[in-house]
C-alpha cells in the first residue's frame, strides 16, 4: 500500500483549519509538566489537558464539540508560544480567548473569576465563591476548579485552602506547586 | 438498518487516508496529491451532514473516485482520449463519468472502476468495502441498468 507522504498529510490538515472546517483543532504541546493536550475551536481554546489519552480526548471533543475534530498544529501555535513564553519565565498574563460553552451560571462566573486572579498571587476557593457572589459555595469551587477544562491558562492553581494548604488539583498536587513555584507564589 | 455512530473526523481520517491515498495513486498516478486534499476536504463538509457511519469506506471512496474523474476529463479533453479497450461496446472512461451520474453510488463506483479505469474485481471489492461477488454484481447491475436506460431514450 502507498502511504500518504507526511508533507501531504500535514498540507491537508493546515487546509482544514485555514478553511474553517473544524469544530476542534488539537495538538500536543511539551511542556516541563509532560506533554499537554491543547485544544481550539472557533471561539477560542477549549482544552488543555494533562496525560491525556488522546483517542479519549478526541471521543470526548467530537461529542461535545462536534464530530470535526482535527489534530493539526497551526490552530494551536499562539497557545503554544504563549505556554512555552509562560514556562520560560517571560509571561505573566495569556492573551487567549476561551470557550466556555460548557460551563453554566454559576461554574462559568467562577471561572471568569478564576482569570482575574493574578500571576504570582493565590486565592482561597471561600474568597473565589463570594467574588462569584455565594460565599458559602466554597465546595461548589472546588469541585469547578476540578472540572476546568483550561488549566494553567485559567490558573485554578492559585486558589487554595484558607488554611494556606494546596488541598488537591487535577493534574495533581505536584504539577500545583511546580506552577506556584515557577510564580514566585512559594518560596521555600 | 441499525445506524452506527459517526466516528471523530480524526479516527475516520487516520482509517481511510492511506486507502484512499493507493486508491488516487492507481486512478491518477503524479497528481494524486491535490486530489486526496480534496477527497478530504470535500468530506469534512459532508461530514455534519452523515446520519449512518455504516458506508464510510464506499462514501469516501466514491467521492474520490468522483474526483479522479473529474480530474481525468480535465487533462484529456474529448477528442485526445486514447482508446480504451472495453467490453460490451461501453465508451472509454471519460465518458463514464456523465454517463453514470443516475446510477446508485455503488453501481456507479463499480462500473467506472471496472470499465473506466479498468480495475480488477478484488480492487474495486476493496474500494467499495465490500466483497469481490458484490463488486461484481454491482457492475454488472450498473452496465444491466445503463443498457435498459439506453434504450428506452
Amino acid at each position: 500500500m502507498t502511504n500518504v507522504p507526511l508533507e501531504l498529510d500535514t498540507h491537508f490538515r493546515a487546509a482544514a483549519a485555514e478553511e474553517g472546517l473544524l469544530d476542534v483543532a488539537y495538538d500536543l504541546v511539551e511542556s516541563p509538566l509532560g506533554d499537554l493536550f491543547v485544544g481550539v475551536s472557533d471561539r477560542g481554546l477549549c482544552v488543555i489537558s494533562y496525560e491525556a489519552d488522546p483517542d479519549a480526548e478526541v471521543e470526548r471533543l467530537a461529542r461535545n464539540f462536534g464530530s470535526r475534530v482535527l489534530r493539526s498544529p497551526r490552530p494551536v501555535d499562539p497557545a503554544r508560544r504563549q505556554l512555552d513564553e509562560y514556562f520560560g519565565g517571560e509571561r505573566r498574563r495569556f492573551e487567549l480567548d476561551v470557550d466556555l460553552r460548557l460551563a453554566r451560571d454559576f461554574g462559568r462566573t467562577v471561572l471568569e473569576e478564576l482569570g482575574r486572579v493574578p500571576f504570582g498571587e493565590v486565592t482561597t476557593y471561600g474568597a473565589l465563591a463570594a467574588k462569584a457572589g455565594k460565599p458559602k459555595a466554597a465546595r461548589a469551587v472546588g469541585t469547578i476548579m476540578n472540572r476546568n477544562p483550561v488549566p494553567i491558562v485559567l490558573p485554578c492553581h492559585r486558589v487554595v485552602g484558607a488554611n494556606g494548604s494546596l488541598v488537591g488539583y487535577a493534574g495533581g498536587l505536584e504539577r500545583k506547586e511546580t506552577l506556584l513555584r515557577l510564580e514566585g507564589a512559594i518560596l521555600a | 438498518m441499525e445506524r452506527v455512530r459517526i466516528p471523530p473526523f480524526e479516527s475516520f481520517y487516520e482509517d481511510h487516508k492511506d486507502p484512499v491515498f493507493a486508491h488516487l495513486r492507481r486512478l491518477l498516478g503524479q497528481g494524486a496529491e491535490d486530489a486526496f486534499q480534496e477527497t478530504f476536504l470535500r468530506a469534512l463538509r459532508a461530514y455534519p451532514e452523515l446520519r449512518n457511519g455504516r458506508h464510510l469506506r464506499a462514501w469516501v471512496f466514491t467521492i474520490a473516485t468522483r474526483i479522479a474523474i473529474d480530474e481525468t476529463r480535465r487533462r484529456r479533453p474529448t477528442g485526445e482520449l486514447p482508446e480504451v479497450a472495453v467490453e460490451d461496446g461501453l465508451p472509454p472512461h471519460a465518458e463514464l463519468g456523465p454517463m453514470t451520474d443516475e446510477l446508485p453510488p455503488k453501481e456507479r463506483a463499480a462500473v467506472v472502476l471496472r470499465y473506466g479505469f479498468d480495475l480488477p474485481y478484488d480492487e474495486i471489492a476493496a474500494a467499495l468495502g465490500s466483497s469481490e461477488d458484490a463488486a461484481r454484481q454491482a457492475a454488472s447491475s450498473g452496465v444491466r441498468r445503463l443498457r435498459e436506460r439506453s434504450k428506452q431514450s
